[in-house]
């Protein structure tokens, strides 16, 4: 299978990456150029294969439900781009 | 210039000051600059951190490492220092916490030089991906020293620094160890915390150590690892001592040459000093046989499904909310996410991202990802089937030796080919490092990895400290 120009248009939103018509030009050609590698994995017989999402196949560790971070607002918002009153600033999307 | 056991034992002896090495290595640092090795460097900081060692040092404190010079690969968090991860999308951060790699370095009186360059998000096999720009191979300028570790292996190749943390998601530790010339470990997935350690595909991401020497390898991985709660993948195991095989015989180990990594494809300078090494092992004792993994072909394309899908995932956090870069000119919040993702992210971080997001889009998961997956699974019994058969495996790095600066960056599969060798044991889990072992036509170094099976670190380090012993390619420095 292959790629058209409206799926990389597609992923590319879905991503949220903008890109200009140039970009979508190059990377429709690099992407079918890793997509035709990607595609001989498609070949392989895996019937009756467990997928193996994670090394060692060990479960994930939960810890018990209790607060012990301690608060750092402060220290954290003041790399922020901005802010205001103790909350992140975005652009307003609702009128 | 010294190794990590030459210099613990100076400093003990008081044959030298914290002071005064830290000074000596960041005046080489200065002098070296045009090899890009470093992206930040802070001279009164690191001075202050030596002089807090000596202090120390002189009122009794006997930590063995207090006082050692080393850097920081760009992608662990460090409270106070600018951690960029090679990235436009985050030149304007400055941490406000620290990961546990970086925890521990410090509780052990570690000093830290700097911050090394890197590939962006840790994406690459070069080292040209960085915003800062590409680092430069010590051995031969117009090389490139491998990624994306590519600039604490170009440090330590140097002699900028003894020793340097790097981390490896698809063989980013061995390969800029092998094209560089060093000694460098990943160990068993899970080994050492991924806590504030910048995340790219978060099943293979494992952290590591590059040094000159196997012993002082072992030296930092003893720093490095270990059980940590933050961390929900952290192995919980008892503390190892990585230096304790160091000088066990290797009289009857086992040691497979998996026939699919010795096929077609493989330069014949890189066979040929790898046929050499193995020499070298037969000579002390080991006992070399014939192995097959039937799926390493299927390495490539499955880890360009898993590790894009999990960055998609991954860098979905960059998107100029929180902190990092942001675009100046938007109109709404959709508009700001976009721009600020389009200029803050570089070429190939965009192309996984695109990758990523497009196997996981709505009808292709089961074709692509889940598939991948399974080929995972196969890779991973095909190592495990090895290992009844042998106690480690070797093989080549690469194919080659370190290539030419933008040989290959007009064509991103090519230089995804070059990672055959070290892709499988990141999906498998396993831990590997790569041993200096000689040169390629052209003088530039060939690296031998050696695979172990979960948790044979200590094994695979005692293994290349022995070859160390008898031979002298790790000790060669590069001409600068």
């Amino acid at each position: 299978m292959s790629l058209s120009m409206d799926d990389v248009r597609r992923i590319a939103r879905l991503a949220r990456i903008a890109v200009t018509e140039n970009e979508v030009i190059e990377s429709h050609k690099q992407l079918n150029q890793l997509f035709s590698l990607i595609e001989e994995m498609r070949s392989i017989d895996t019937t009756g294969v467990e997928p193996m999402p994670h090394p060692q196949d060990m479960l994930l560790r939960l810890r018990d439900d209790v607060a012990t971070a301690t608060n750092r607002r402060e220290a954290f918002q003041a790399i922020a781009p901005a802010v205001e009153n103790g909350l992140y600033l975005v652009p307003k999307v609702i009128e | 210039m010294l190794t990590i056991k030459q210099i613990i034992d100076q400093l003990a002896s008081g044959e030298t000051t914290a002071v005064a090495l830290a000074t000596q290595y960041l005046d080489r640092i200065a002098a070296h600059q045009h090899l890009n090795a470093f992206i930040t460097v802070d001279r009164e900081k690191s001075l202050a951190q030596a002089a807090a060692a000596d202090a120390a040092r002189a009122a009794g404190d006997t930590r063995p490492l207090l006082g050692v010079p080393f850097a920081h690969k760009d992608i662990f968090c460090a409270e106070g220092w600018k951690t960029s991860c090679g990235s436009k999308m985050l030149d304007n951060f400055i941490a406000p916490y620290s990961s546990n790699v970086v925890e521990r370095c410090d509780a052990a009186g570690l000093v830290t030089l700097g911050r090394t360059n890197m590939d962006e998000f840790a994406m690459g096999s070069s080292n040209e991906n960085s915003f800062y720009g590409a680092v430069k191979n010590p051995w031969d300028l117009t090389a490139v020293p491998g990624g994306s570790s590519g600039g604490s292996a170009a440090a330590v190749a140097a002699r900028l620094v003894p020793m340097a943390t790097g981390t490896d998601t698809g063989g980013s530790i061995r390969q800029p160890a092998a094209f560089c010339g060093i000694t460098g470990i990943k160990p068993t997935y899970g080994t050492v915390s991924r806590f504030g350690m910048i995340a790219y595909a978060s099943s293979l991401d494992q952290g590591g150590a590059m040094a000159q020497t196997a012993e002082d390898c072992a030296i930092l991985l003893n720093v490095m690892a270990g059980f940590d709660e933050r961390d929900s993948t952290s192995l919980q195991q008892a503390s190892e001592d990585y230096t304790r095989d160091l000088n066990q015989s290797l009289a009857g180990l086992k040691i497979g040459l998996p026939r699919e990594y010795f096929a077609d494809g493989l330069a014949d300078d890189v066979r040929a000093a790898i046929d050499a090494a193995v020499a070298e092992f037969k000579k002390l004792g080991a006992i070399i046989v014939d192995v097959s993994l039937p799926n390493t072909k299927m390495a490539i394309p499955a880890y360009y499904v898993i590790a894009p899908a999990e960055a998609s995932t991954n860098l979905s956090r960059f998107d100029g909310v929180r902190y990092g870069h942001r675009a100046a000119d938007y109109n709404g919040l959709n508009d700001m996410y976009e721009k600020t993702r389009a200029e803050g992210f570089g070429d190939e971080v965009k192309r996984r991202i695109l990758t990523g997001a497009y196997v996981l889009s709505h009808g292709y998961y089961d074709a692509y990802y889940l598939q991948a997956q399974k080929i995972r699974r196969m890779i991973a019994n095909d190592f495990q089937a090895a290992f009844k058969e042998c106690d480690v495996l070797f093989s080549p790095v690469s194919p080659s030796t370190a290539w030419n600066l933008g040989e290959k960056t007009a064509d991103p599969v090519a230089m995804y080919l070059e990672d055959i060798y070290t892709l499988g044991v990141n999906l498998a889990g396993l831990p590997a490092m790569s041993v200096p072992v000689g040169f390629g036509s052209n003088g530039r170094p060939v690296g031998m990895q050696i695979i172990g099976n979960y948790a044979g670190e200590s094994r695979m380090l005692g293994m290349a400290h022995q070859y160390q012993q008898v031979t002298d390619w790790h000790t060669k420095a590069p001409q600068l």
